[in-house]
């Protein structure tokens, strides 16, 4: 089932930077040897529009991390290929950058050094360039009284923030979020949500959004698309036709509640059947899914 | 219907604070007074029970051979300006600085390497693995044959109790680097020696002073038995085991206890200066 409604108008203004295009083609990865083989992705193909934030979702454990690692060029895909502008990606770069789950903050490094260390590893422009950048970015984040904490000392959201803006200082072309607010408290998921998306609405930079939240997908998302249970492939596309800047109350719509509902349908159909196939191999201990 | 009530938050007070030096924090500090009471109970039952056999001539178990604390105070206080015991503290802890040293400069590449090389692990591992459960003081016999003086042979074995530890721990503390921050880093452009010297190095640090408080204590053990093993002829020159040593063969029981309790001290005193560095090295972990 596969909803298609026009996407909104949107106004890209184009600039240099972050309008990149990705595609997925029939992208395939499984896991094991021939005796015990776990198919993760088979024959995957999407694709992300410049300048669009496209959210991933799909059942636990289906397969929505492992597509992270391969967009980021962690992990390689056994065949098909991802190209990025064009261009095949191989192996991980600074034109895509990662917003971890849980965040991923050197913690033996201050949110300063946090931020400053992509482009001082790779040299690029003078300290005091670098500096001006870093605390540019600090100050949009509201972090810029913390930049000589460590991580430790600074709150979930903060530490968010902070992985937001180390990701930003490097200019990528796609920005890859790897359920990146799972973790919050109840307070502060709306107010990162928010944040986030006005900091989205500002540029437009492409981004890659995988969560677990179908609400928050729909807050959040120009495209929606919904994965089938293991071996992951696509089973819807929705567009989400709410205008930008996204508001809260937006949410209350009866499109959204359509919407929401098509997704959960589709969602609760894929985790009935990786329920029974846990269920079916569960004597054989290799239940994949989370709990 | 709802009614909601808003209050206002009220202004909060002016701070009234003033940082209390250190000092003042201790002595305002239940749990230090806490310890204080353990401390002196624990001499009081000591002196008690010393009280019991020699004034009242009743045979306690254990007591009645035990000199009371003041017995072992007086002693002390005779031993302190004696220089032969502070070279007996000065002998040791030489040993065990340098077997120490040695030790972390060994161990630490070496766990290093174990970590981030899959063939050297295959290598080095299993011969590794092998050596790791015999005991330091086994080794004793073999060094003193081994080594040309028994300095060395104590050093050598000193070196080695604390060796394994180091390494297992640094081994241990570099392969459960959260995979995340060396993917994090690669995608910022890190080449392999930026992954070592940014990510694992630091990452590893923690399980470095781990492994640093656990073989410094096991450090301890290891010289003091040594020194006893080897003797203290002309040639060792002494130590606090020796000390100890020379003390039961000259049969005061007060000179075994000083030598015991200033072992303690020195062990205590060592552990204390790799939690100080290790707080400056690692500022993080001081952060709350």
């Amino acid at each position: 089932m596969v909803t298609t409604v026009p996407p909104s108008a949107i106004d890209v203004t184009d600039t240099a930077t972050g309008k990149s295009r990705v595609e997925l083609k029939n992208v395939s990865r499984g896991f094991g040897d021939e005796w015990d083989r776990e198919e993760v992705i088979k024959n995957l193909t999407f694709e992300i529009k410049p300048g669009d934030l496209t959210c991933i979702v799909g059942p636990s454990g289906c397969g929505k991390s492992t597509i992270v690692n391969l967009v980021a060029g962690y992990d390689t895909p056994e065949s098909g290929e991802i190209l990025l502008n064009g261009s095949p990606v191989r192996g991980p770069g600074k034109d895509r950058m990662v917003v971890f789950q849980e965040t991923a903050l050197m913690p033996w490094q201050t949110t300063y050094d946090n931020v400053v260390f992509g482009p001082l590893l790779r040299g690029e422009g003078t300290r005091a360039e670098i500096d001006k950048e870093a605390r540019r970015l600090l100050d949009r984040v509201g972090l810029g009284d913390f930049k000589k904490k460590y991580p430790s000392q600074l709150s979930g959201g903060m530490q968010r923030r902070a992985e937001l803006a180390r990701a930003l200082i490097n200019k990528p072309l796609l920005l890859i979020m790897d359920e990146p607010f799972r973790g919050l408290d109840a307070m502060s998921r709306p107010l990162m949500q928010e944040f986030f998306l006005r900091l989205f609405e500002e540029n437009r930079r492409t981004n890659l959004f995988v969560t677990s939240e179908i609400e928050e997908a729909i807050f959040l998302a120009d495209r929606l698309i919904v994965l089938s249970n293991r071996p992951a492939q696509v089973r819807a596309i929705i567009e989400i036709p709410l205008p930008r800047p996204r508001q809260f109350h937006m949410m209350n719509s009866p499109e959204v509640f359509e919407i929401k509902k098509q997704a959960l349908e589709i969602l609760h159909e894929e985790a009935m059947k990786s329920f029974r196939g846990q269920a079916a191999r569960g004597d054989q201990g290799r239940a994949q899914a989370h709990p | 219907m709802s009614a909601v009530t808003t209050l206002e938050p009220a202004a909060p007070p002016p701070p009234a604070f003033r940082r209390r030096s250190k000092l003042e924090r201790t002595l305002s500090n239940a749990a230090f007074w806490r310890g204080l009471v353990g401390l002196l109970a624990f001499l009081l039952i000591w002196q008690a029970g010393g009280f019991l056999h020699t004034s009242l001539g009743l045979e306690v178990p254990f007591f009645s051979k035990l000199p009371a604390p003041t017995a072992v105070a007086g002693a002390a206080s005779e031993v302190v300006v004696q220089s032969g015991y502070w070279m007996s503290w000065v002998e040791s802890v030489k040993r065990v600085m340098a077997g120490f040293l040695i030790a972390q400069l060994i161990g630490i590449p070496f766990g290093l390497a174990l970590a981030v090389n899959r063939y050297f692990r295959d290598i080095f591992f299993p011969p590794f693995e092998i050596l790791r459960p015999i005991p330091p003081l086994a080794w004793v016999p073999a060094a003193l044959i081994f080594w040309p003086t028994n300095e060395m042979s104590i050093i050598f074995v000193t070196f080695l109790g604390a060796f394994f530890t180091i390494v297992i721990n640094v081994l241990g503390g570099a392969r459960t680097i959260d995979v995340r921050y060396l993917r994090a880093a690669q995608s910022m452009g890190a080449n392999q020696w930026h992954l070592f010297s940014r990510i694992i190095l630091p990452g590893t640090l923690p399980s470095i002073f781990t492994g640093a408080a656990v073989g410094m204590g096991i450090t301890w053990n290891v010289v003091l038995a040594a020194e006893m093993v080897s003797g203290g002829g002309s040639q060792s020159g002494g130590g606090l085991g020796f000390f100890i040593w020379s003390s039961y063969m000259g049969g005061s029981m007060e000179h075994i206890i000083v030598g015991m309790i200033s072992i303690g001290i020195a062990g205590y005193l060592s552990s204390a200066l790799i939690r100080v560095i290790g707080e400056r090295v690692m500022p993080w972990r001081r952060a709350f």
